[in-house]
């Protein structure tokens, strides 16, 4: 690791009533990085970001923010900025004084301070709506306003609690895209806490895979898709078929088993649904030992007239290293 | 989209009465009920009123319908002047002590209070009691010979010669006691409305709670405020019972010179001018104090 930190937590734990949100997390988050942490609802991800943002102070371990332990700073003290899955724009302010209001603080003064702030909102392509006020906005506009309003402050980190969990899926996948660019326009490292899988692995220079207040693994992308450290992550990410065979379960994701009507070995079994989701054909096989199989078949390039149907006996296979013995796993640590 | 939407419905409730921005289309009609309410117990009355104002007394009880302003200009009398200042001052004061005492337990009722249904209930429980028995309780718990009072006076955490009852601070205690409801509940309704993660992102852009507090919380809660201040405020301008009983003399409110001038005095047409005159000042503090917090209002939700 030669790329400098910009936060470390040592051992952090935080507990609600006898609740253990966090649970003994070490984690060094690099210069500059996009870090999801990704997880279901209650696995302690959001407590994780409120914890460097200052919302929470931990009961247990140490939090750096650029070298410097920040135990008991309140959140106006710490180099970071949130943003906030309801955005929390002021409503009795403009969207101009929305996002200059960390900049009066900072005793900016007008001129200068109006200034700063338009940029801001060029940065999230908005200046023509700095007169607005937020309700004459959409979800997504808002999103972009609150964005600008914690840029704006220039911070070591930004924090992003869910920023577009309120959003519909076209407009998500704008402010995906519009969000991977700002962070490389800027260069600020962002932590990123959601619970959607796709918009993790795609957006992501590294995945935090949490559950119950643990860190179950955390690798790029590519890593924690490819080679789940645990059960619960290939569960969680991406569909996953455990299939028992010889005694053992494998991990086969459903997109490298190929499905045939007379292969020789393999696993036999009977169609009992066919159906296209968008650009692939699914399948759900019942194989002769009771399994229930995930296929999935780009449909691209195949002949849909010759495609399995419903009832038809057929034969799955995969290649060898499609196939992730899970019991050779280890039951938590880092990809 | 929100302004598409409003002006939509706009156009949708035309040849209806307009209810609040974006509420549904609703038929005049239904309001029917309270209009001819008002109308037969609260203008019929008020203009009986204004008519007596202006009219002559003759002899002991008689009166004389003319256009005659010889009882405003009694009025004029430095004596009402202070009676006025009095009111002015008590329903002034004891609105702002209400609010002092009133605003941190809605604050804390909205914001982390668990039990916020039976802590309500237990704020309005004293509206069960009559308000005659509540107020005059006041006068055992604050007499001087009452038992916790006597023992804080034996270890000296009081003066001795402390004296509550029959002082103005009995007067507001009995004051902020009786009206504190009143103010909790538009508070509490607006407090708990509020978005507390604005305060969060206040502190994240770099406010201390205090300083986000000024800036945020409290100019998005201005309508209740403004709502608990008014209901406060207009009630104790007619207050003259709490003075009279905690107070213990006989201090002249605008309230009970009014009462004295119809039934004792038996000058109908000088007790109907003051009462004009209250209500003309309090008409224009009210108006005056909506234009002051109409502006915010549009945000208040």
């Amino acid at each position: 690791m030669s790329a400098e930190t910009d936060v470390e937590l040592r051992g952090v734990t935080k507990r609600f009533e006898d609740v253990v949100a966090v649970d003994g997390l070490d984690l060094t988050i690099r210069r500059g990085e996009f870090l999801s942490l990704l997880g279901p609802s209650g696995c302690g991800k959001t407590t994780t970001l409120r914890l460097i943002a200052g919302f929470e102070q931990p009961d247990e371990g140490e939090l750096l923010i650029g070298g410097r332990d920040v135990a008991g700073l309140p959140p106006y003290k710490r180099d970071v900025n949130t943003v906030f899955q309801s955005y929390a724009l002021f409503p009795h302010m403009t969207v101009l004084d929305n996002v200059a209001y960390g900049l009066k603080q900072r005793g900016l003064r007008g001129a200068k301070r109006e200034q700063k702030a338009r940029e801001a909102l060029e940065l999230v392509r908005l200046p023509q709506l700095a007169v607005r006020k937020p309700r004459q906005l959409s979800g997504g506009q808002q999103q972009r306003v609150a964005l600008a309003r914690a840029l704006v402050m220039e911070p070591r980190v930004l924090l992003l609690d869910e920023p577009l969990g309120a959003l519909d899926l076209k407009v998500r996948k704008e402010l995906q895209i519009e969000l991977k660019r700002i962070q490389s326009q800027v260069g600020i490292t962002f932590v990123y806490v959601t619970h959607d899988q796709e918009e993790a692995l795609a957006m992501s220079d590294r995945v935090v895979v949490m559950n119950v207040g643990r860190i179950e693994q955390l690798g790029s992308p590519r890593e924690v898709y490819d080679a789940p450290a645990t059960r619960f992550v290939a569960d969680f990410i991406g569909d996953t078929n455990f299939i028992e065979r010889d005694g053992a379960t494998f991990a086969v994701r459903p997109e490298r088993i190929s499905i045939s009507r007379n292969g020789a070995a393999g696993l036999g079994g009977e169609v009992v649904t066919a159906m296209v989701v968008g650009p692939a054909m699914q399948c759900l096989v019942r194989t002769d030992d009771g399994q229930e199989v995930l296929v999935r078949q780009q449909r691209q390039g195949l002949d849909e007239d010759d495609a399995p149907r419903e009832g038809e006996r057929v034969v799955l296979t995969w290649a060898e290293d499609a196939a992730l013995p899970l019991t050779t796993y280890p039951t938590g640590g880092t990809g | 989209m929100a302004v598409e939407a409003s002006s939509l419905s706009a156009r949708r409730r035309r040849g209806a009465i307009r209810a609040g921005a974006g509420g549904p289309r609703y038929p005049g009609w239904l309001a029917l009920p309270a209009v001819a309410w008002y109308a037969l117990f609260f203008l019929a009355p008020l203009s009986i009123m204004a008519v007596f104002s202006v009219a002559t007394r003759v002899g002991f009880t008689e009166i004389v319908y003319s256009f005659d302003l010889d009882n405003f200009r009694y009025l004029w009398d430095p004596l009402y002047g202070r009676v006025f200042l009095r009111t002015l001052g008590l329903a002034f004061f004891g609105t702002i002590a209400t609010l002092l005492v009133g605003f941190p337990v809605a604050y804390y009722l909205a914001r982390y209070a668990r039990r916020r249904t039976l802590l309500l209930l237990l704020i309005v429980v004293p509206f069960w009691t009559s308000f005659l028995i509540r107020t005059y309780s006041w006068l055992i718990i604050l007499d001087r010979d009452f038992p916790v009072f006597r023992a804080l006076r034996s270890i000296g955490v009081l003066p001795e010669d402390l004296q509550i009852l029959y002082t103005s601070k009995a007067v507001y205690i009995g004051v902020v006691y009786n009206y504190l409801p009143l103010m909790i509940l538009p508070l509490y309704a607006a407090l708990e409305r509020m978005d507390w993660s604005l305060v969060e992102a206040a502190q994240d852009l770099g406010d201390s709670a205090l300083r986000a507090f000024r800036r945020v919380t409290l100019p998005l809660v201005v309508p209740g405020i403004a709502a608990g201040s008014l209901l406060v405020f207009i009630p104790l301008m007619g207050e003259f019972l709490i003075p009279v009983i905690l107070g213990g003399d006989l201090t002249v409110y605008a309230g009970n010179l009014i009462g004295q001038q119809f039934l004792t005095a038996r000058d109908w047409p000088f007790g109907a001018a003051i009462a004009m005159v209250v209500i003309a000042a309090m008409t224009v503090l009210v108006l005056a104090y909506a234009r002051l917090v109409g502006g915010e209002e549009q945000h208040g939700r």
